[in-house]
């Protein structure tokens, strides 16, 4: 096990580094900068698909279609889950924490094809800004994200093509970024750096990669010959031409299935990097945690039709789809326990960071339990297409995905900016967004079960009560975005100095300047060979050295 | 010998699964059980509850005791333990979810066989005056198999739904005529043959706990048995367009010679 540590910084070589606040504003082909990009420019968007929601829970708080017309209901609905997937949680678990991340992991300067990353980062604000614009030209698209034909065929087409070309845009950036990360992971590795030595997120990324090179094409090529559909009056899809409305279904879970773990798995890399540096552990069962990863990889690509058990399924493909889906359970539950394992006879910092951590996996826990049991097709029959599905899937993109953003957020500020953020108000936050969050959602389960369908403005009057407690915990993470932007932005400008390595973490990211040089280290790349070697008398020591080296 | 810490354990394990199926047993969070489905349906669910509960929290409880327990406390400089890696025990984990996935696949195929979800549809496709072989339908939920023996197949009652934007039509072929509302007599098999005029839809009676798509172009079966008189809420839970969440009907569940009244005052045919 060996740490080499990078010459301290040299004044000379600092003014490589393009100053200023412009450059996130440029075509820049620096990682970090586009890592940020990816970041900032994907909470914008969550800003607006929370509003989105927020709209969608007022609707909700009164039994009856009021508060605005059911088009545009339907519209803010479709805008909603497209943005918060495709233009927040993909982008942001992927390409602002994978750009940021992994040259550091495989010790190189930048990712394998710097020019191709710039150009998936700068097609996504034209594509979501032409998605949000799609309400203003002749209203959006209203069929949800989903857009299942013969409905997104009979909506109005400017809409529902705008929908399409957006999602085209940004299926094309996902890929472009997947090759990117698949050929830095396998290709950039520091010479001497072995692929079980890297840490868990790069394992996550190249997982991840793969999914989207492999489902994303699928989709890409469904929603062309949809868009045929609409505008030249093709008949792939539609009936009354002889089309079939349920092969739609089927290419578009091929994609929309894997797009679950596309947002999921960076999380649970993410997660395997920050729970052992805060509870100053090595990663419990590093090498299951890999071959789960891959399992869950292969799984992952053949249960999409889980999506369609009331679609019309033969028996027999219902009974294929509900194992496969239920064996993801096996790969999943060991990173969990593994990383209750991590936890376990720790030291840990509760800080905000292992706070959003621990959320997430008490969340996921639940997502993953409903999840299992709607893989259970005569269970799945009653609650399929319900809020008893808003729930579960909330539980596991929100309670999942969104938790593990903050706490990377919390986790690699410092890194980001070289501040740090404020402990106190990141504990309101979570608060906030942990109370608010399962205040929201859980309830929903119950009104699933008990009759009410998704994506409905209006409901039968029992359940009144319930979706205003619903609406009130949507509250309650509406306002919990205000303490947060309050935090990072004071933080930037008033946080406390951070340093190099304000957690005492052993990956390479945080063995250099905080925030780091353009070309991440100042001298040789760091040879990390244990990324989590902590509890070892021997690093303690080589940390100490360096303190005493600092002083 | 077993430790202190290791009685608690055991002790907190079975109190919480005690408490677990109390909860189970003496909350019920689904709706009215009104068809021969419903039951075998609940059974799952229960079966279901109790180990998500079980599981769920158990994890939550060792989240949160290893943060109260492990925190770091003030003045505390040292790493945790270097444990890395325990082969027993993730074995134990991996096996454990293993064994408890494949037993709720099988429990949960057994639930389905028993839903009639495995019988060939061209079996229970008596009751139509359409010949099935000539398109092809696509299946839905079977009869339970209560009442599953050929005599009641041959008698089950026949009914053609069209759904469009945004209602539910019941054409009953014995009598010729056509419903908003379903009426259908307790304790009678009914076989639906569903189609849709324009966009999907979905037939879904929460108290049955059935649920089909209605497709354009491609016809579906759904097979149910209603067990107790009421008026329960048919509802569409696809979304179909503007007015989705006005997409209701009601489903009539009467005593058969309420029924036949019904039936008789509608029927355009002369009944036999």
């Amino acid at each position: 096990m060996t740490i080499t540590i990078p010459p301290k910084s040299n004044k000379e070589s600092e003014g490589l580094q393009p100053k200023g606040f412009l450059r996130y504003f440029s075509f820049s082909l620096d990682h970090k900068v586009i890592g940020i990009q990816y970041l900032v420019c994907g909470f914008l968007f969550y800003l607006v698909g929370g509003a989105l929601a927020s709209a969608i829970r007022i609707e909700l708080t009164s039994p009856i279609s009021d508060f605005m017309p059911r088009d545009v209901y339907n519209q803010v609905l479709t805008l909603h889950g497209t943005i918060m997937i495709f233009l927040w949680i993909v982008p942001v678990v992927n390409g602002a924490f994978g750009n940021y991340l992994i040259p550091f992991y495989v010790g190189a300067r930048d990712m394998a094809f710097p020019r191709l990353n710039a150009v998936a980062f700068w097609l996504i604000p034209p594509a979501g800004l032409m998605l949000i614009s799609s309400y203003f030209i002749n209203g959006a698209a209203q069929s949800g994200w989903t857009a299942y034909p013969p409905l997104s065929i009979t909506t109005p087409a400017a809409g529902q093509i705008i929908w399409i070309l957006s999602v085209l845009l940004l299926g094309g950036s996902s890929i472009f970024g997947g090759i990117n990360f698949i050929a830095t992971i396998l290709k950039l590795r520091r010479p001497g750096l072995k692929l079980m030595q890297l840490p868990m997120y790069c394992w996550a990324m190249l997982g991840t990669s793969i999914l989207v090179v492999l489902s994303t094409p699928v989709l890409a090529g469904t929603l062309i010959l949809l868009s045929f559909d609409i505008v030249a009056h093709t008949g792939f899809f539609n009936p009354t031409l002889g089309g079939n409305v349920i092969v739609y279904q089927h290419l578009f879970w091929f994609y929309s299935h894997p797009a679950v773990y596309i947002m999921v798995l960076p999380a649970f890399g993410l997660v395997s990097e920050i729970l052992p540096i805060h509870s100053r552990k090595p990663l419990f069962g590093y090498t299951t945690m890999v071959y789960s990863i891959m399992a869950i990889v292969f799984l992952g690509l053949i249960v999409w039709a889980h999506h369609m058990f009331t679609s019309g399924t033969p028996p027999w493909m219902r009974l294929f789809f509900t194992i496969a889906t239920s064996f993801i359970a096996v790969p999943t539950g060991i990173k969990f326990f593994n990383w209750v394992a991590t936890l376990w006879g720790g030291k840990i910092s509760l800080n905000s960071a292992i706070l959003f951590s621990c959320g997430f996996i008490v969340n996921f826990v639940l997502g993953g339990i409903t999840g299992v049991a709607l893989a259970q097709v005569p269970f799945d029959i009653h609650v399929h297409d319900t809020y008893f599905v808003v729930a579960h899937f909330h539980y596991i993109v929100y309670g999942g995905s969104v938790f593990v953003i903050f706490s990377s957020i919390y986790h690699w500020y410092p890194k980001f900016t070289g501040r740090m953020l404020n402990e106190k108000i990141g504990r309101i936050h979570f608060i906030l967004t942990f109370v608010g969050f399962n205040l929201c959602f859980a309830p929903q389960h119950w009104l699933g079960m008990n009759g009410m369908p998704r994506r409905v403005a209006e409901y039968d009057p029992q359940f009144t009560f319930v979706n205003q407690l619903s609406s009130f915990g949507a509250l309650l993470m509406a306002l919990s975005t205000l303490p947060f932007l309050w935090n990072v932005i004071h933080s930037s400008f008033k946080g406390e100095i951070a340093g190099e390595n304000p957690w005492q973490a052993l990956t390479p990211e945080w063995l250099t300047s905080s925030p780091p040089p353009v070309e991440n280290w100042l001298g040789e790349a760091p040879l990390v060979t244990d990324p989590y070697g902590y509890g070892k008398k021997q690093l303690q020591e080589q940390f100490n050295d360096l303190e005493s080296e600092k002083q | 010998m077993l430790k202190p810490s290791a009685i608690i354990t055991l002790l907190v394990s079975i109190s919480l699964a005690v408490g677990g199926v109390w909860i189970i047993y003496n909350i019920n969070l689904l709706p009215e059980a009104a068809s021969s489905n419903a039951p075998v349906y609940d059974e799952l669910f229960r079966v279901l509850f109790v180990i998500g509960v079980i599981l769920f929290v158990g994890m939550f409880a060792a989240v949160v005791y290893s943060l109260i327990e492990f925190r770091r406390r003030p003045g505390d400089q040292e790493d945790g333990l270097p444990v890395k890696e325990n082969l027993p025990l993730e074995i134990f984990w991996t096996a454990v979810p293993a064994i408890v996935v494949l037993f709720v696949g099988l429990y949960s195929y057994d639930i389905y066989d028993r839903m009639g979800g495995m019988q060939p549809l061209d079996h229970q496709n008596h009751g139509y005056s359409v010949s099935s072989s000539e398109e092809k339908v696509w299946g839905g939920i079977g009869t339970s198999s209560n009442n599953s023996n050929m005599d009641l197949q041959m008698q089950s009652l026949p009914v053609e739904v069209t759904a469009m934007q945004f209602a539910f039509l019941f054409r009953y072929p014995k009598g010729d005529f056509i419903s908003g509302e379903l009426h259908v007599p307790v304790g009678q098999t009914i076989s639906m043959r569903m189609e849709s005029n324009d966009v999907i839809h979905a037939f879904w009676v929460p108290e049955f706990r059935i649920k089909q798509d209605v497709i354009p172009g491609q016809p579906t079966i759904l097979n149910f048995t209603p067990t107790k008189p009421g008026r329960f809420p048919i509802i569409c839970a696809e979304l179909c367009g503007p007015y989705h969440g006005g997409m209701r009907s009601t489903v009539v569940v009467e005593e058969p010679e309420i029924y036949q009244d019904w039936f008789n005052k509608n029927s355009n045919t002369i009944v036999s």
